[in-house]
């Protein structure tokens, strides 16, 4: 490990990637442990134990989600959750046809499942945002066609933080009668999601439950068809047994997040606010992107002009703050993001800040004051000054 | 597009990575007349926005794309 400017673990600005287990969901993972090894199909003693443990657990989840129990289903992650929603809503409507609808925003576990839509015979048409990364509701509803087997749209961005115009989008889908599939991972345990979808995803180690569990809601009534082999578990939407130790801490962590959501966001708001006008004025050649008053409480992506992403996410970790960037030479792969592609801002020079329960205001204005030097040393060693 | 718009100036930035071929085109766009085009030649897939973003952040006209060999060249009006 580096050295930091604390000496210890550096401060974790990359929320929207995950945060520690929450102290409720780790009490709820040990306290679940010894019960949560049998099988709940079982009519054993230990069997009904865990059956009461899953059935709570899923209705804790559907609490929170406003929809009905047997409508939850839990999956491993966040992105089978996407994948099954994404390949099981399409299966549901082969008859209609197989064409989708989606954001050119969405996240690319969306995305990567349409694509395999789109290699086996499918179709895809890809809804434009504008300059703050919202996703154009008009545009969106004029893509339906009568071939149209679902569609696509995420509640927020999970890059820039843009909240999306899921409501509309819906009305005109439910007009349609094209099935809605919403990705609310930034969104559950944060802020009340958005109704009128028909199927919603969203993982656990998002709002301080642990990795390893994702949440996939189908509504009762949309058509749905297993891209899997059959299994009876999960109202046969996610085959296996799922970890139940993992999903009650999941669904306890995901109560402690609702229950404390609005005094969250009343504390992170300002502190976002405070990261946009700051970063603004004190980094020159700076675009503070995505909309700022109608967006997630906690996130916020600024990119820097001249500046390598890379070196700017190496630098912050070594003088204590963790972040993520979105410029292509921090992926995988060569290509940059594709949120900020599709909102015309700079690619490169990326840094995402995204907020916890467990960030204080010290160590926002820590980062403040440490980001304008960094920026400045990174663009003096690089000759670009003045440019 | 505009086809037409003939480089007076071109720079090579084909295999370096962003933000390299932002930065070179800004500093011939620095060292252009103004009113000239300048173009970078880029394999970069982030060249593609970062270069009309850097237009629209610096108040240049932005003038399309190109095909160059296998990169594309991008132009700005200086």
């Amino acid at each position: 490990m580096p050295a930091t400017a604390r000496g210890s673990a550096p401060v974790h600005l990359d929320a929207a990637s995950g945060v520690p287990l929450s102290p409720a969901a780790r009490a709820a993972l040990e306290a679940s442990l010894d019960d949560g090894w049998a099988d709940p199909a079982r009519l054993s003693a230990a069997g009904r134990r865990a059956r009461l443990l899953l059935d709570g657990a899923r209705e804790a989840v559907a609490d929170v989600l406003g929809c009905r129990p047997p409508e939850v289903s839990f999956a491993p992650s966040g992105t089978v959750a996407a994948h099954l929603g994404v390949l099981g809503l399409a299966g549901g409507r082969r008859r209609a046809g197989r064409h989708v609808v989606h954001a050119a925003v969405e996240h690319s576990a969306v995305l990567h499942a349409v694509e395999r839509l789109v290699e086996e015979g499918g179709s895809a048409t890809s809804v434009v945002c504008d300059r703050l990364g919202r996703t154009d509701g008009d545009a969106f509803a004029a893509a339906l066609r009568d071939d149209t087997a679902l569609a696509c749209l995420l509640a927020s961005s999970h890059e820039v933080g843009t909240l999306q115009p899921v409501e509309e989008v819906a009305a005109a889908c439910r007009a349609a009668g094209v099935p809605l599939l919403v990705d609310a991972c930034q969104d559950v345990g944060r802020r009340p999601v958005p109704g009128g979808w028909s199927a919603l995803v969203a993982s656990a180690r998002k709002w301080g439950g642990p990795t390893g569990v994702g949440v996939l809601a189908v509504r009762t009534g949309v058509r749905w068809r297993s891209p899997l082999p059959d299994d009876e578990r999960e109202g046969g939407r996610v085959p296996g047994q799922p970890a139940l130790p993992l999903v009650v801490a999941a669904a306890v962590g995901l109560q402690a997040a609702a229950a404390a959501a609005s005094d969250e966001d009343r504390r992170l708001r300002p502190l976002v606010d405070r990261v946009r006008a700051r970063v603004a004025a004190t980094v020159p050649d700076v675009e503070v992107v995505g909309d700022p008053v109608d967006r997630l409480p906690h996130l916020v992506t600024f990119s820097c002009l001249y500046v390598d992403g890379e070196a700017l996410l190496v630098e912050l970790e070594r003088r204590g703050f963790t972040v993520s960037s979105g410029s292509s030479c921090t992926a995988s792969t060569l290509e940059p993001s594709h949120v900020l592609a599709a909102m015309g801002v700079l690619t490169h020079g990326n840094v995402r800040v995204s907020l916890s329960a467990a960030t204080t205001e010290d160590d926002v204005e820590r980062f403040l004051a440490v980001l304008p030097e960094v920026v400045a040393d990174l663009r003096r060693a690089a000759g670009v000054e003045g440019l | 597009m505009t086809p037409d718009a003939r480089p007076d100036v071109t720079v090579d930035c084909t295999g370096r990575p962003c933000p390299v071929p932002v930065i070179e085109l800004a500093r011939a766009v620095a060292a252009a007349e103004p009113g000239t085009v300048v173009e970078v030649v880029s394999d970069d897939p982030a060249a593609r926005h970062d270069v009309p973003a850097w237009a629209r952040m610096r108040g240049k006209e932005y003038l399309g794309e190109v095909p160059a060999g296998g990169a594309t060249a991008y132009r700005v009006r200086a």
